[in-house]
């Protein structure tokens, strides 16, 4: 178990090397500087600016020191936000985007598996097709589209929840939660369903009946465990995307997490920030893939015996 | 097998069912804990407890009023500390701030302020004139990055002081005299300046606090962080969240605290204009930066409309480059000048009052109307370009217009494309670049035709015509003429009387426009939604706030 952690962060480590040095060398090559304007800047203030951030210096110098600096756990000085250090801005908007993240994996998993196993319990009947339906739908419903929806709804029309903001007006943590967790809650309906379908035909679940245990027994006690593996699995890529996704929901609702920074900072060519960011971002997306792959191994006995065997 | 099936469609929507009534049971409990928050919005909360809830665009980039530039940034800047003068909410003609007089020598080119008894930092300091001279000298440190440098280059010996030619500060034409006699001499009697002393360029900074947290011309400290920054505005900076809100408090020892009647400003950093609007429809902001386009219609038929629409200094254009062949005859640049209906453009599309520009300078520029015998006149375009050898658009070759990726910018060009096919029989492709990829681009010649938009630093016609001297930064067109650079920075900088001055800068206004290196197309118009509840909050074409005036009358 130890040997196949350790070599899982042993093959993080050139994949994290190479995503910086990817971005590293695209942001540099991208047309367009971070100090360029629409007013014209002076000669001296592009000069002094860039021996300031060390841009006068040739790519490859640039990059060393770049490395030297993340591996001090430096993401170095934003851009475009004079004042503010890279790592900064990431901690004040890392805490937002997180809860976020975590309020729409509630509203995901909640709704999700409720509708999932139940369709899991009827197949093929209106009890599967309606929520199966409606999971669709949540997939296809872009969160530009849902969000807007949602506060027109709730938030203008019958006035029930603030249409914006996070933690400063009571409730307004609700349609963000919500807009951001039904797309992820279709994907989990439909691999519950999946995973619940496949244990429920397997010879074990009819042993379970057969000794006469009630339904709700049977999905709980036995089915549940083997048929979400498919859904756990999900999570670890899910809850990244989530935090890497949130842009668009946090620009609808006014969220100050780190979405919006992440795509100012790529118009900006806030080159350290965009570095930063993308850093931070590949290393939780890493760990909580491990995470993710270290439960499903603790659900899944015959992964288990794999791992322990070779 | 019939009632098997009527008995298991019975079981399912009786599941389901027990499923919904779960939700609406978890619904329901979200909604109570929110509706305890029901109807106190922050309009209703901030007029009982003199809050102003402000639409500020984007999250500003600094605070600091010798790096910033923007008008998210203005805005708070603009509370937090105040130049020599002020001005007129409406007008725009200088009142006192800071210096409470000044007298001008008879030449123009002196300037003698008295700074008031008064005048305080939000800690208690006192401010005298050595503040403004050391914030001078901070503010043209080529390190420090000051995009606005030029913005003190009237002053004596600014420019070549900034530009290392002479290296003595002293020599700079910024004295005091003593703590409360500012004396400033300029290289030529500047009508405008004024106007520029209360941009942010010119504010003073408090020295003790920049230099606890740095060396004055390093970017980036901490002074101007909430806890840090010292000012002497009419509010003093109590919380900077980042990407959530900027709070502004009222300045106890700001020397006019008796007469600000707001106690709060809260700036919201809103970038996206649709999320602006339904939080200004839910209450939750008193004022919105803009409004989006398709919106304007719906707000324009209510009866007692919260949307304000001014005129405001600035023109949408576009450049042409002129090294382009087929673009080098003037009159193939004024044949396409002539042919874009303007009412047509901003009747149908911008929509939002824009007024159709026919000269670079925006009417009413300090009492500047220019003159231009710009119309439009398809016929006459056609003439013109037939002179130039293209008769019936034979032979033109196809021509790009490029233009930053925006749907705005985009609806133009096509409608331009589309009139000068129809008037012209050319053929026109349009482009579209990112934002940066643009910039580049226009700097670097790189283009035929593109789409541009300027707004005033100052309200002076200087400020717009001074663009298209030769090689100057933001000329970009290649377009040169030595007796227009005359005029635009010899003879109109020497004249003393205004009409004078106003006459000289027809004769190069028109200069310009007979040689159409720019083809005008609107004034732009500042369109925002304003609470009833916001007063003394009054229209001028810079579009500036006095918070300081401002207050909030609750409605029944």
């Amino acid at each position: 178990m130890l040997k196949f952690l350790l070599s899982r962060i042993a093959q993080a480590v050139p994949v994290l090397l190479v995503v910086v040095t990817a971005t590293f060398f695209i942001v540099h090559a991208a047309p367009g500087g971070p100090f360029s304007a629409d007013k014209a800047v002076p000669p001296e203030v592009i000069e002094a600016l860039e021996a300031q951030y060390k841009l006068d210096q040739p790519v490859w110098r640039q990059y060393i020191s770049y490395l030297g600096d993340i591996l001090s756990g430096d993401f170095g000085p934003s851009f475009k936000y004079p004042g503010r250090s890279v790592n900064e801005l990431i901690m004040a908007g890392i805490p937002i985007t997180a809860e976020l993240a975590f309020y729409a994996m509630l509203v995901a998993l909640g709704i999700g598996i409720l509708s999932g196993v139940g369709a899991a319990m009827r197949p093929n009947t209106l009890q599967d097709y309606a929520p199966m339906t409606l999971a669709m739908i949540g997939i296809c419903m872009p969160s530009f589209l849902l969000g807007p929806l949602l506060v027109l709804v709730f938030g203008i029309e019958l006035e029930m929840v603030p249409v914006s903001g996070w933690g400063d007006i009571p409730g307004d943590k609700i349609l963000p939660s919500i807009t951001l967790g039904t797309g992820y809650a279709a994907y989990i309906a439909r691999l519950s369903r999946g995973g619940m379908l496949e244990i429920l035909s397997q010879d074990f679940i009819r042993t379970a009946r057969a000794k006469g245990l009630s339904e709700s027994t049977v999905i709980i006690k036995h089915a549940l465990k083997g048929g979400l593996i498919p859904v756990i699995a999900f999570l670890g890529p899910a809850f990244a995307g989530l935090l890497a996704g949130s842009f668009v929901v946090e620009t609808i609702f006014q969220i100050p997490g780190i979405g919006r920074f992440y795509v100012q900072a790529a118009f900006n060519r806030d080159y350290t920030l965009i570095l930063g960011m993308t850093i931070f971002l590949s290393t939780l997306i890493i760990i909580f893939n491990l995470i993710s792959d270290l439960i499903s191994i603790w659900l899944n006995p015959k992964l288990r015996d794999e791992i322990s065997n070779g | 097998m019939y009632k098997s099936l009527f008995s298991r469609t019975l079981n399912s929507a009786l599941f389901y069912s027990k499923i919904v009534f779960k939700y609406v049971i978890i619904i329901q409990t979200f909604f109570l804990l929110s509706s305890c928050g029901e109807n106190e919005t922050n309009v209703s909360k901030g007029n009982q407890s003199g809050t102003l809830y402000w639409g500020n665009g984007t999250e500003p980039q600094s605070l600091d009023p010798q790096i910033a530039t923007g008008v998210p940034e203005h805005h708070v800047i603009s509370t937090l500390m105040e130049g020599l003068v002020l001005k007129d909410r409406k007008t725009l003609q200088p009142r006192p701030g800071m210096a409470e007089s000044w007298e001008i020598s008879d030449d123009g080119r002196v300037y003698t302020f008295k700074i008031r008894n008064n005048a305080k930092w939000s800690n208690g300091d006192p401010l005298t004139a050595g503040d403004f001279v050391w914030s001078w000298w901070r503010a043209l440190q080529p390190a420090l990055g000051n995009l606005y440098a030029y913005m003190l280059f009237p002053i004596e010996n600014a420019q070549n002081y900034y530009e290392g030619v002479v290296s003595d500060f002293s020599q700079v034409g910024a004295k005091a005299l003593d703590d409360r006699t500012l004396e400033v001499t300029l290289n030529h009697p500047t009508p405008y300046f004024l106007q520029l002393l209360d941009h942010y360029s010119l504010f003073p900074v408090h020295k003790e606090t920049i230099e606890k947290f740095g060396s004055a011309d390093q970017r980036g400290t901490r002074w101007t962080y909430a806890g840090n920054l010292v000012g002497n505005g009419a509010f003093t900076l109590e919380e900077w969240e980042i990407n959530r809100k900027i709070v502004v408090k009222k300045n106890e020892n700001y020397w006019d605290a008796e007469n600000v009647r707001l106690n709060e400003v809260v700036f919201l950093p809103v970038e996206n204009v649709v999320t602006e609007e339904r939080m200004f429809r839910a209450g939750q902001l008193h004022v919105t930066a803009s409004l989006p386009a398709d919106k304007i219609a719906p707000y324009s038929e209510m009866s007692e409309s919260p949307m304000r629409i001014s005129p405001y200094l600035g023109t949408y254009f576009y450049r042409i480059n002129v090294d382009v062949p087929h673009l080098q005859d003037p009159k193939v640049r004024k044949a396409l000048a002539m042919s874009i209906d303007r009412d047509n453009i901003v009747e149908k599309i911008t929509k939002g009052g824009q007024i159709p520009a026919y000269a670079m300078t925006p009417p009413g520029t300090m009492g500047y109307y220019p003159k231009s015998e710009l119309r439009y006149d398809p016929e006459e375009a056609r003439k013109l370009l037939a002179e130039a050898g293209y008769p019936d658009g034979q032979g033109f070759p196809v021509t790009e217009i490029l233009y930053n990726t925006n749907e705005g910018h985009r609806k133009i060009a096509v409608a331009i494309q589309e009139m000068w096919k129809q008037n012209l029989n050319v053929d026109i492709q349009i482009l579209n670049q990112e934002w940066k990829v643009y910039l580049d681009s226009e700097s670097a010649g790189e283009y035929q035709i593109s789409r541009a938009g300027w707004i005033g630093d100052y309200v002076d016609p200087n400020n717009f015509l001074d663009m298209f001297i030769c090689n100057g930064g933001n000329n970009r067109t290649g377009w040169c003429n030595q007796e227009y650079d005359n005029l635009i920075l010899k003879v109109a900088p020497a004249v003393k009387s205004h009409e004078e001055r106003l006459e000289i800068f027809q004769t190069a206004e028109t200069m310009l426009l007979n040689d159409m290196p720019v083809i005008p197309i609107y004034t732009y118009t500042s369109i925002q939604l304003i609470d009833p509840s916001v007063k003394n909050f009054d229209s001028n074409i810079m579009n500036h706030a006095y918070y300081k005036d401002i207050y909030l009358e609750e409605q029944d």
